[in-house]
């Protein structure tokens, strides 16, 4: 305290109106720094109130599904923090399919942080035959369509599978690594996920431990 | 009796002496053209929006599971509840084209320059403020093109580096675009932002008044106090605020009752069309009300092509154009922000372009074509030939503020008349 008035005093010295100015600006400056400190405080509730409620948690939580009786090829579609999330049962000869292209690719190797430590792999999943996505494009937010049977083929030659965002043709292969040229700019997100036992995934969250 | 009331009421509120100062004895040049009927139409608008909105939120039910029935329960049950609305929604179009029109009127006549630049500052934070407006109106009836473009402008910012994932939830209120975002854009469509943009208006006219109207001619009607003969100066009264500071030329009219009249017949002109708009093509073919926007917003399930209405597409066409996400935001917000620097980035010391250039016309018109195509690029669905375009007019949008800087600096302009010509 006494610090801050020797400096004020020293910097007024050339004023000589018949105030005791030190004291008023010392005055000025406490009110000041008090005052803008109080702003800061007002401001915590107004600002933190827009962060997500207690609600939107809990409707946040893990989501437990049953992926026994997808058949190959198939494709379900769960909800998980109201976003889309894709679970698709890959053949073998699809996931033989996914080395073919990566010359074409952003990102064939997972370099981007779009999936848990687990999913760093050609195949982006922790069992190479279930491909778990969130569904949603990495460009604005749309939800790309799953084409399959060739259908694809039409926006990248030569492969028959993958996932086309309408939005702005965004394109994603069928471990969702994104194609050279298209808007998007990463790999769609791998959400973290855990296998209970062989039929059941709990999505959300990641085992202990898990590497 | 009434004027005992008036002089009553003068002696505690300036009223009358403000109404003279800004509304009957303004100095407004004569020679205000077509051009000058946008900023009282904006005005008009301005109070159409507020009134027909207040009617709406009565009936307004802003949470994600009631709005969008609340908006079927508003056209096909609320008494007069579809003209209010169409009233409303038509309006909201109607709002963006007079303000296009009146941005253009400024860049023609350089009503940006010395000294209107805060003039035009205020006019472009009430752009600003009403596409934020607009934005989160077109939210409101929860349809599939209120959910997907808000995702879409939203996810804009996840672009911003390290902060944008945590900003976008913090926006929405949630992890995704839902309920929670539903309401606070509730929240700021008809109590925060109103208020900025009222409030902008207002400080909009009175620095307006303050540095005086512009005109085709781009000449100064206010003169150095002293520099004119009594044979120059008006005939007519203005207001001692204006001719205490200033000797204005013979080439100004009251502001009541030549320009009000003026304005007047540009009033019933715009009604007549803004009225077979609202009546007889409301949806605008799709423009003014998309069609995706009659279905109920559905989290899991895309549209087929997202286009924002119309009077965003030029800037998205932007943000298209460029194939970088980050880099895309940014020259779409820069594309705003070079608007908000034309009377810096303009070096020229003639306003109106009648005195300008042949290339700085030129290069105007130009500017607006770009724009204008741009529009149709962003609001169309995306073909091959469109992105090299939109490529090519992005490039050129802002060639237009490049090429101004160079050549505004020793431009080969015209010699401007000492008054008003016609």
């Amino acid at each position: 305290m006494s610090n801050v008035s020797v400096d004020t005093n020293d910097s007024s010295n050339n004023d000589n109106q018949p105030q005791d100015n030190p004291r008023r600006r010392f005055l000025t400056v406490a009110t000041s720094v008090v005052g803008a400190a109080g702003v800061v405080g007002v401001a915590v509730p107004f600002i933190g109130s827009w962060s997500p409620s207690e609600r939107a948690k809990a409707a946040g939580a893990d989501v437990q599904i049953d992926i026994g009786k997808i058949q190959p090829g198939q494709m379900i579609r769960v909800i998980w923090r109201s976003k889309p999330v894709w679970v698709v049962r890959r053949t073998p000869e699809l996931l033989a399919s996914l080395a073919k292209h990566e010359d074409i690719l952003k990102d064939p190797d997972s370099e981007q942080e779009q999936q848990p430590a687990f999913a760093k792999n050609r195949y982006r999943s922790l069992k190479e035959e279930y491909l778990i996505l969130v569904g949603i494009c990495t460009h604005l937010g749309c939800s790309p369509q799953h084409l399959t049977d060739g259908a694809f083929a039409e926006y990248v030659e030569g492969v028959d599978e993958g996932f086309f965002c309408p939005c702005h043709g965004s394109k994603f292969d069928m471990a969702g690594r994104v194609f050279d040229g298209v808007p998007a700019p990463l790999n769609l997100v791998v959400p973290p996920y855990q296998y209970v036992d062989d039929n059941t995934v709990i999505i959300g969250s990641e085992a202990e431990g898990a590497a | 009796m009434f004027k005992g009331l008036l002089d009553w009421i003068e002696y505690r509120i300036p009223m009358m002496r403000v109404a003279n100062m800004h509304a009957i004895q303004y100095p407004a040049p004569k020679n205000m053209n077509f051009w000058y009927i946008f900023g009282f139409l904006a005005t008009i608008v301005l109070i159409n929006q507020i009134v027909t909105g207040v009617w709406l939120t009565m009936n307004f039910v802003p949470s994600s599971e009631g709005a969008f029935a609340s908006v079927e329960y508003i056209m096909r049950d609320v008494p007069y509840g579809d003209v209010l609305r169409y009233m409303h929604s038509t309006g909201a179009s109607a709002f963006f084209i007079v303000v296009y029109l009146h941005m253009f009127r400024g860049m023609m006549y350089g009503s940006y320059q010395k000294p209107r630049e805060l003039l035009w500052l205020f006019g472009m934070f009430i752009y600003l403020a009403l596409m934020a407006e607009a934005f989160m109106g077109y939210v409101l009836p929860w349809g599939q093109m209120s959910y997907w473009g808000a995702q879409v402008i939203v996810s804009l910012f996840s672009a911003i580096p390290v902060i944008g994932p945590d900003l976008v939830e913090w926006i929405q209120g949630d992890y995704v675009i839902s309920g929670a975002t539903l309401n606070r854009f509730f929240a700021l469509h008809v109590i925060a932002l109103p208020l900025v943009i009222v409030i902008l208006v207002f400080l909009h006219i009175v620095a307006l008044h303050e540095v005086g109207s512009n005109n085709p001619d781009g000449v100064e009607v206010k003169r150095k106090k002293g520099s004119l003969t009594e044979d120059q100066k008006t005939k007519f009264e203005m207001h001692e605020y204006y001719t205490k500071k200033y000797d204005i030329i013979d080439d100004v009219v009251p502001f009541f009752p030549h320009i009000v009249l003026k304005d007047m017949v540009a009033f019933a002109a715009f009604l007549f069309i803004f009225c077979y708009i609202m009546f007889f093509a409301p949806g605008m073919g799709g423009y003014f009300l998309e069609h995706p926007n009659f279905e109920i917003a559905n989290p899991l399930k895309t549209p087929e092509h997202i286009f924002p209405v119309w009077y965003f597409t030029p800037f998205y066409a932007i943000l298209k154009a460029v194939p970088d996400k980050l880099l895309g935001v940014i020259a779409m917000f820069a594309a705003i922000v070079a608007l908000f620097l034309l009377p810096w980035i303009d070096r020229g010391k003639v306003k109106s372009w009648r005195y300008r250039c042949g290339l700085h016309r030129w290069n105007l018109l130009v500017f607006a074509a770009v724009f204008i195509f741009l529009g149709y690029l962003g609001g169309t669905p995306q073909e091959n030939w469109k992105i090299i375009a939109s490529r090519i007019a992005t490039i050129m949008y802002f060639g237009f503020f490049v090429l101004m800087f160079i050549y505004s600096r020793n431009e080969n302009t015209k010699p401007v008349p000492e008054r008003i010509t016609k």
